[in-house]
């Protein structure tokens, strides 16, 4: 059964690779929406590649189900395959061939015909910069391009969705630019992409929804937005004030908090010194009419506002939030 | 036509391809080597200096015939089944083929089993050359012979799938060099089973060898001499063909689907 628009859909899985280890995946459920780029975060060991390799028919679930497009991945793989493309985290083209060679067999294994595949592989390579090196032995290729050589083949089928498994770890930042253009590009034409990294900025700037997993559970799945506000004080406001010289010495840290922690709203008002008659002021609290009534405050105090920033915390802060300072 | 044999042909066509294109020399030093070296030293080198008989020539190609073809086979899935699992990981393509997993094992086995059967073939214009009494071709039963090379290869395919896929990758040296020098010499290769008459515990040894049935069906189609029974000939090649075929995809089955 497939519900409309949800084109992977896993519920209870669960992997143990052997019979007495620990479970690799340990009882996950989320959905893939047809066209997002879906982000699978988390550290090293997570279960990232497990939970691919079961998407991908790879590997077998000791519990649960994974349909892809409404085909379940053990019992239908051959229907699976057919709609899937997978770009591994290591590269596994076939040296035997040339780089042409590895895209137009690939297309003949999915059933193309001589004229249509030679065609198809020309243009892939034209699009990923190759086309110069179609002949080489892929044995020669620099890891940056035997990546895009992998991304092309995945695309000889064209497939719904395809699978990248830590797609920019390893790259030079070029290369990476250009993989993450490249995502962003096949998102635009229709294709569904789910890929895994522990790289939160490359999550927070490509995938629509992402699922942080951590010793194979999802601890948390969510827009990059929706994940930010899961820090107990990613809410608020940060101002930078100047205060005019005052004849009388107060302790204007304390005044500005009763000020500013006065505020409706406000839950909480942090004033630091920042020197140079400046105060940094955070106020942690919820309210569209923060802003203004931040600004009213700062007026009313005889400060003068230098800087206004809203609070969000950073996806990397979220991640260490949810999954600890511990080393994997 | 089905998708589904499509895509069996065109992982056909890429071995095809590799073996033609890519590497005809490795392909033919690796299956001829050692056979025309023990054609050579068995079949020329021992009757000239009067270690052997002459006609030993006679009983011998057929057992290197039966040599080529098992040895070709079984290396030509083993070893790639091993590199491509565990160090290049070239398979992975090939396991995301539209086609269901086995059929990818069986491919490979087919693949093998062609490439030794021509190898094998070419032992009889090097067998012509090399040996002193050259061939002699008047009793060949060549429905038979075909029958034994197809099975015969089919079957130590399915054994290099066996060892390619069941044993760990860093033990496979060890296990090639356990399994390989006992399969030569005791596959009724450079003697006939029959003469092993007076060595009776060793003739019964050969017969857990699936070499042997292979030989000495060589042996049966190839020459008028004695050979062992024909029924007992396909029944060790049948028993050992579905064994190993059984054996090697579902070792292969566990090896591509974690
Ligand atoms: N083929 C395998 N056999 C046994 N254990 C494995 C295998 N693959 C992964 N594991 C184990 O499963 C856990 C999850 O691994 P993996 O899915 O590769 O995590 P990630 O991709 O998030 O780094 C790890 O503890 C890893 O050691
Ligand atoms: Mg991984």
């Amino acid at each position: 059964m497939s519900v409309a628009g949800e084109i992977v859909q896993v519920s209870g899985l669960r992997k143990r690779y052997r019979a007495e280890g620990p479970e690799a995946v340990a009882g996950i459920d989320f959905t893939v929406r047809e066209g997002e780029i879906f982000g699978l975060l988390g550290p090293n060991g997570a279960g990232k590649t497990t939970t691919i390799g079961v998407m991908t028919t790879r590997v077998k679930p000791t519990g649960g189900t994974v349909l892809v497009d409404g085909h379940d991945v053990t019992r239908e793989p051959v229907e699976v395959k057919r709609r899937i493309a997978v770009v591994p985290q290591l590269s596994n083209l076939d040296r035997s061939l040339s780089a042409i060679e590895n895209l137009t067999f690939h297309a003949a294994y999915f059933g193309a015909g001589r004229r249509e595949r030679r065609e198809r592989a020309l243009e892939l390579l034209d699009r990923f910069g190759l086309r110069e090196r179609a002949k080489d032995q892929v044995g020669r290729y620099s890891g940056g391009m035997a990546q895009r050589l992998m991304i092309a083949r995945a695309l000889m089928h064209q497939p719904r969705i395809l699978f990248l498994d830590e797609p920019t770890t390893g790259l030079d930042p070029q290369s990476r630019l250009f993989l993450w253009e490249t995502m962003l590009d096949l998102r635009t034409r229709g294709t569904t992409l789910v890929l895994t990294t522990h790289d939160m900025a490359e999550a927070d700037r490509l995938c629509d929804r992402i699922a942080i997993v951590d010793h194979g559970s999802i601890i948390a799945l969510d827009t990059p937005r929706g994940l930010r506000t899961l820090l107990p004080a990613a809410r608020g406001l940060e101002l930078l004030v100047e205060g005019a010289e005052t004849a009388v010495a107060v302790d204007r840290t304390a005044e500005l908090t009763d000020v500013f922690g006065g505020l409706p709203g406000v839950e909480k008002a942090d004033v630091a010194d920042a020197g140079d008659e400046r105060w940094r002021i955070r106020l942690y609290g919820e309210g569209d009419d923060l802003p203004a009534a931040a600004l009213a405050a700062t007026g009313r105090a005889g400060l003068a506002l230098i800087e206004l920033r809203r609070l969000e915390g950073s996806l990397e802060e979220v991640f260490v939030h949810l999954t600890g300072r511990d080393m994997r | 036509m089905t998708a589904q044999v499509r895509t069996f042909l065109a992982l056909c066509s890429r071995d095809l391809w590799v073996t033609v294109r890519r590497e005809p020399a490795g392909f033919l030093i690796q299956a001829l080597l050692q056979p025309l070296f023990f054609l050579f030293v068995f079949g020329r080198v021992l009757p000239d200096i009067g270690a052997a008989q002459g006609s030993y020539g006679t009983q011998l190609l057929p057992g290197i015939m039966s040599l080529t073809l098992v040895l070709t086979a079984l290396q030509n899935t083993a070893l790639p089944l091993v590199i491509e699992f565990s160090f290049t990981r070239e398979i992975e393509d090939r396991l995301l083929a539209p086609i269901a997993v086995p059929w990818v094992g069986a491919q490979k086995m087919l693949i093998a089993a062609l490439r030794a059967i021509v190898a094998a073939a070419l032992i009889l214009p090097l067998g012509a050359l090399i040996l002193p009494g050259g061939i002699d071709l008047h009793h060949v039963a060549w429905g038979a012979l075909l029958l034994v090379a197809v099975f015969g290869s089919l079957t130590a395919a399915a054994m290099g799938l066996v060892l390619g896929t069941v044993v760990q990758p860093a033990r496979i040296s060890i296990m090639f060099a356990l399994i390989l020098t006992p399969l030569i010499f005791t596959g009724a290769t450079f003697y006939p089973w029959h003469a092993l008459e007076r060595l009776r515990w060793f003739q019964v040894v050969t017969l857990f060898n699936p070499m042997t049935y292979v030989s000495e069906g060589m042996r049966a189609s190839l020459t008028t001499a004695a050979h062992l029974g024909s029924g007992w000939i396909v029944l060790g090649i049948g028993v050992a063909f579905v064994l190993f075929w059984a054996l090697g995809l579902w070792g292969f089955m566990r090896r591509a689907v974690a």
